[in-house]
């Protein structure tokens, strides 16, 4: 791979006119499609619009079936069109080959912006892409807009651990890049009805050039495998609920209304919780239909985290809290009584539950 | 071995305030501390150094105070520090840094070959989570990020065993050196800096390099100028229109109070109590 940064894209303002699309860059790994790049899609819909230009997807992976599945998917979710690389090589993500394929589909394009999930894939591969490219790159995005006297992308995110949002610019380079957190944006409407261009393209790669090989691949056990981002109901836990002992309250609850459970940032480092149920800035964003939180603060890192929740019920015994300010239902009181109470009240509502008590 | 560890002085955010009227950091008072992520790649360093007998340089962009921070790692054990802080630094986005210290690491390469570079996971004032695969990029090394464990290193065989958190799962990979790596909070917790160690810090001098002695021949591509970002804007995030509809829970028994709360809820979402309730 080549080591040195190339300078190409560090054009003058004068040919930034040259570089023209809205491009999102689809995570396929392992036979999935990660559900950021269908969210990404749909932020990309109303930036596409708001320039008048299309639309585009780029699909990389190996020349497998779920491959052709996921160019059918980008334009079920938005897309104009897909450009394609498949090679056996990118069967498993390596920074190297997905950065060659990504940043030679960009050149050959030119899209004036370029989005990817600000997963663990997404930022490996945008840090390298933008660094070969020599151009601006934005991470965990809260909000995208078209600046309207300038027609560049103004990209809005938490600063100084979320105390601050601050809006940066691209202004001399394209493409203008930027990530965005998994469930910032919503999932748009999947519409089996859209058709589109599918346009393979051919990029030399060989395994005998790629220095690093994947040995193995660990899934996480189920149990692991927090859904959490994904979940329509969650409940979560925090300091105030006095020790892990206690956190199976929260659990219960969750298991009675068929959501997932999470804490904030201190129960997950005690290790009341694994590491990835941490809710937040630094851990997961979630964007349920209900989040219902018992003993949490609502610190600033946390809020963020969550906001993008339909309802929230805070429950916490200081009537100060912070998270009274943000939270849709509040309740003064003590969790520990509380949470044992709701989840007696849902069974008593769910019909199944309560003929097999 | 030598390893290069970049550490980066930040504030501590978590005490960070913004202030109510002006909407500015009020960074007053704030004590600086070394990235926490970067503590964690530096314990890395360390217990390479203790089994393979590394060398361990640290190196960070900032201004002078920060040499602060690297005579503390010189104190949990690495052996040189070197700071590089110039005027032409200012306002480097992470293009503008990730080329800094790629040049940097270059010219500290000329005298002793560079087998890794430790980069923090990201930092807590910034998060951007770039710069690491930046100096990669820019140093043609290979690039290894979110790494929960590194398994096994062969020096001779310049060969790395990695396991680096992917999404659902764990990739075990097997590159080569030299390389960049990035590691998830969890891996390790940094020692207590030893007697000598602490000795040698106290009376340590930091090499402080401007862009000149730091190899930099393009100034231009540093600070402001190097930077293709531009911050618009900064403004405290916007209240949400309304507080909490708060549920009387002097009144009645917990079950009472959660009767109450969900009669409230289901009322306002009928769609929540047919999922909740199945
Ligand atoms: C860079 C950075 C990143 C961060 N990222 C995150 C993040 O991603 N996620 C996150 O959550 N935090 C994050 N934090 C930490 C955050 O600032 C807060 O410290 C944290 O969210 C507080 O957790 P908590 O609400 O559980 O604990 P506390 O703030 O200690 O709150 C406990 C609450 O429980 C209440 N309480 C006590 N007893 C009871 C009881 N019996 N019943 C009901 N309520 C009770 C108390 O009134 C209090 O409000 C971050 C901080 C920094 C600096």
């Amino acid at each position: 791979m080549s080591a040195a940064a190339s300078h190409a894209a560090h054009t003058s303002p004068a040919g930034l006119e040259d570089w023209r699309g809205v491009w999102i860059a689809v995570e396929l790994e392992r036979g999935r499609v990660h559900p950021v790049s269908w969210e990404l899609l749909g932020e990309g819909r109303k930036l596409a619009a708001h320039l008048g230009v299309p639309l585009c997807a780029a699909v990389v992976g190996p020349d497998e079936s779920a491959t052709a599945d996921a160019c059918a998917e980008a334009i079920f979710h938005g897309a104009d069109c897909v450009y394609v690389v498949r090679h056996p090589v990118l069967a498993h993500y390596r920074t190297a080959p997905f950065t060659t394929a990504l940043t030679r589909l960009v050149e050959r394009y030119r899209p004036e912006i370029l989005l990817l999930g600000a997963t663990t894939l997404g930022r490996d591969l945008a840090g390298a892409v933008a660094t070969t490219l020599a151009t601006g790159l934005t991470a965990d995005c809260t909000e995208l807009r078209i600046d309207g006297e300038t027609r560049s992308l103004a990209a809005t995110r938490p600063t100084f651990g979320g105390s601050l949002l601050c809006t940066i610019h691209t202004l001399r380079c394209r493409p203008q890049m930027a990530t965005v957190r998994p469930r910032v944006m919503a999932m748009p409407a999947r519409d089996t009805q859209r058709t589109g261009r599918i346009i393979p393209e051919t990029i030399a790669l060989d395994e005998d050039d790629i220095v690093t090989k994947v040995l193995a691949f660990i899934p996480d056990a189920a149990a692991e495998e927090a859904q959490l981002a994904y979940a329509d109901i969650v409940v979560a836990g925090g300091r105030g609920l006095g020790g892990p002992a206690n956190f199976r309250l929260v659990t219960d609850l969750a298991r009675v209304v068929g959501g997932d459970y999470g804490g904030s940032r201190p129960v997950a480092q005690a290790g009341w919780i694994g590491l990835e149920r941490q809710i937040g800035q630094t851990g997961k964003t979630i964007r349920p239909k209900l989040y219902i939180a018992a003993g949490i603060s609502g610190a600033v890192q946390h809020r963020v985290g969550v906001e993008g929740a339909d309802v929230i019920v805070a429950i916490n015994s200081d009537p100060d809290a912070p998270i009274f300010e943000f939270a849709t239902y509040g309740i003064v009181g003590d969790a520990l009584r509380i949470l044992p109470a709701l989840t007696e009240a849902l069974r008593a509502r769910s019909p199944a539950l309560a003929a097999a008590d | 071995m030598h390893i290069v560890v970049c550490v980066k002085q930040v504030p501590d955010s978590a005490q960070i305030r913004v202030h109510p009227v002006t909407n500015t950091i009020m960074r007053q008072g704030v004590p600086a501390v070394i990235n926490p992520y970067d503590l964690i790649v530096l314990e890395e360093a360390l217990r390479l150094k203790d089994c393979l007998g590394a060398r361990i340089t640290v190196l960070s962009m900032g201004p002078k105070i920060a040499a602060e921070a690297l005579k503390k790692c010189v104190s949990y054990g690495a052996d040189e520090a070197i700071l590089i802080t110039d005027a032409v630094f200012a306002g480097s986005d992470t293009l503008a840094t990730s080329y800094a210290l790629a040049s940097t690491i270059r010219r500290i390469a000329a005298d002793r070959p560079v087998d890794m570079v430790f980069c923090g996971k990201q930092t807590i004032d910034g998060d951007t989570a770039q710069v690491g695969p930046g100096i990669a990029r820019r140093l043609g090394f290979e690039q290894l990020t979110y790494v929960s464990r590194i398994e096994r290193i062969d020096p001779a065989a310049r060969e790395i065993v990695v396991h680096r958190r992917g999404e659902g799962g764990v990739q075990v990979l097997q590159s080569r050196l030299p390389c960049l790596v990035t590691m998830l909070e969890g891996s390790n917790t940094l020692r207590f800096a030893g007697m000598d160690d602490m000795f040698r810090a106290a009376r340590y001098e930091v090499l402080e390099w401007n862009h000149k002695a730091a190899g930099i021949d393009a100034p231009e591509r540093c600070g402001l100028k190097g930077s293709p970002t531009a911050v618009k804007k900064v403004f405290a995030p916007p209240p949400r229109a309304k507080k909490a509809e708060m549920i009387d829970a002097s009144a009645g028994t917990p079950r009472e109070i959660a009767d109450a709360v969900l009669a409230k809820l289901f009322a306002s979402r009928p769609a929540l109590e047919r999922e909740m309730t199945r």
